[in-house]
């Protein structure tokens, strides 16, 4: 039982950080370019602001359109669940493994598409066809990256590669370095970060994730928000879990002093992440639409390289 | 995986990062890059080789890591990038293959050349054995590099990654070749590069371009 609340503090954990981690990253690259950086709270205020609006829908928005939102935040929370951001052996972590997980982020990527076309402009059209085109680019990539850490740890559940991993004496792992690069494109790609589109562009013709969002107003908007923000909230702790567990409460019936431990450092590693999210955004340019596929391969090109290093030099 | 101990850990992540190279190098349009690359990757052989002759003891590798040092590190990138200033050539014009296309094959490459290497890496007594399959598929990949590319300066540091990728071949096999061997190799590599450098010259006035797609026409006139 006591497990049972332990997780649901970690799923509210998880939303209410979300944002802030947004607004962190928003803070950094603002400093990174000279400008005066938004507060760190805007992310939140935004929110509020939408929640309290009043809803507009298209007239012949289906049902689809307006279930959508709620489907896309269930499914994020359902993923935050999973991943394990601050103990391994949760009660819900079990419930999924990695290549699940990969599933339930597809799925709120096809619900967001549809409900993008659904109401027929052409925006959303535009940007559900361009984020079909990198999901399924970006996919394979995730894919073989976990499938290299299950290599290693003999499993596929998220909990168990992390907890092995932060636990076994310290080894360098090639094969992991390979995956680690391939891991932050996919992320760059995923979460609609700067080379492959711009979080804060309204430009038209160069938007992916915001041309979804265009006919969606008030609360519906705040809840896509909010999944976009929680989404690459879960990258990130899956990033964390395969690449850097160190200091996650392991072993079996986690207290609440052993998590309570692990918040700190999870907030440090965040905190660190995300400036180097917005080091690498600012380094970036955009790349031309036709450009992405290539960056895409060679994230898949690295995780396949990864695979294979770790076959001939680990295995 | 059976805990190895720490420089052989090490030793395995350069080869890695070795194979690494040899992609950025299979995917870079830029001349100039290419160079820094090479540099890179000769770097990475000279810590490998310093890393190697500290673990056996054997002295002879320590001279040939300065060997690589000296030559491969600091003169021949000099010599490149000076060149390359001369000539006037920063970018290779479109290679022969989409760059995506090149990288697919170059990963048919690699799973080919690593299971080429099973048989060897089966024989094999040293502890670096596994390197074997990285440093054939570095010098398949850096032939794919000459095999991809037009312009003569591209070609020629695809030949000295295929030679970077010997040398660490014959590191992993048998740590290292015999000095008079190594000695060998290394006046052949500076003596290469500088009758190629002649080479360029006597293209460039003979064309006006290093693309070395003008020397398949054997006609005499034109």
């Amino acid at each position: 039982m006591i497990n049972w609340s332990i997780q649901g503090i970690e799923v509210l954990l998880a939303l209410a950080a979300a944002p802030l981690f947004a607004g962190w990253i928003a803070q950094c690259r603002a400093l990174l370019q000279n400008r005066k950086p938004p507060s760190i709270w805007l992310p939140y205020r935004n929110i509020r602001k939408l929640l309290m609006k009043e809803a507009v829908l298209a007239e012949h928005a289906s049902p689809l359109f307006r279930v959508a939102p709620y489907i896309v935040f269930g499914t994020m929370i359902c993923a935050a669940a999973i991943v394990p951001s601050t103990g391994t052996r949760l009660p819900f972590s079990n419930a999924a493994d990695a290549i699940a997980l990969v599933g339930l982020l597809a799925t709120a990527r096809v619900f967001m598409s549809l409900a993008a076309m659904d109401v027929g402009t052409a925006f959303g059209t535009l940007g559900a066809r361009r984020e079909m085109m990198v999901g399924f680019l970006a996919e394979p990539a995730l894919l073989i990256v976990i499938f290299v850490a299950s290599l290693i740890s003999q499993s596929t559940a998220l909990p168990v590669i992390a907890e092995r991993l932060a636990t076994e004496t310290f080894v360098l792992y090639p094969s992991l370095a390979f995956t680690a690069v391939a891991f932050a494109l996919v992320l760059l790609a995923e979460n609609a970060r700067l080379p492959v589109d711009n979080p804060s562009t309204h430009l038209e013709l160069t938007m992916i994730h915001e041309a979804m969002l265009l006919e969606y107003s008030a609360r519906h908007l705040a809840l896509m928000e909010w999944s976009a923000a929680l989404k690459l909230f879960n990258y990130a702790c899956i990033g964390i879990a395969l690449f850097l567990p160190w200091g996650e409460a392991t072993g079996d019936a986690p207290t609440a002093a052993a998590l309570l431990a692990a918040i700190p450092m999870l907030v440090l590693k965040l905190a660190v992440g995300g400036a180097v999210l917005a080091v690498a955004e600012t380094v970036f340019a955009k790349l031309r639409v036709f450009r992405v596929p290539e960056l895409l391969a060679t994230a898949f090109l690295l995780a396949v390289l990864g695979l294979l290093v770790h076959l001939l030099l680990e295995g | 995986m059976a805990a190895l101990s720490l420089d052989l850990q090490i030793l395995n992540t350069i080869a890695a990062l070795f194979l690494l190279l040899a992609f950025a190098m299979l995917s870079q349009r830029r001349v100039v890059t290419l160079v820094k690359l090479l540099a890179l990757q000769a770097a990475l052989l000279c810590i490998a080789t310093l890393l190697l002759a500290y673990r056996t003891g054997e002295t002879h590798l320590y001279l040939s890591a300065l060997l690589t040092l000296l030559l491969k590190v600091l003169f021949l990138p000099w010599l490149l990038n000076r060149l390359i200033k001369r000539l006037g050539v920063y970018w290779d014009s479109e290679p022969l293959l989409a760059i995506s296309a090149t990288m697919l094959v170059g990963l048919l490459i690699v799973i080919f050349s690593f299971g080429l290497a099973q048989p060897i890496v089966a024989l094999a007594s040293t502890a670096t054995r596994s390197g074997i399959g990285i440093a054939i598929a570095v010098v398949l990949l850096s032939f794919l590099t000459m095999i991809t590319r037009r312009k003569a300066m591209s070609q020629v540091v695809g030949f000295l990654s295929m030679e970077n990728g010997l040398f660490f071949g014959a590191m992993s096999a048998t740590y290292g070749m015999p000095m008079i061997v190594e000695l060998g190799v290394a006046l052949d590599v500076l003596v290469a590069m500088l009758v190629l450098g002649v080479f360029f010259f006597q293209i460039r006035e003979q064309f006006d371009s290093l693309d070395l797609h003008h020397l398949e026409s054997l006609r005499e006139d034109e």
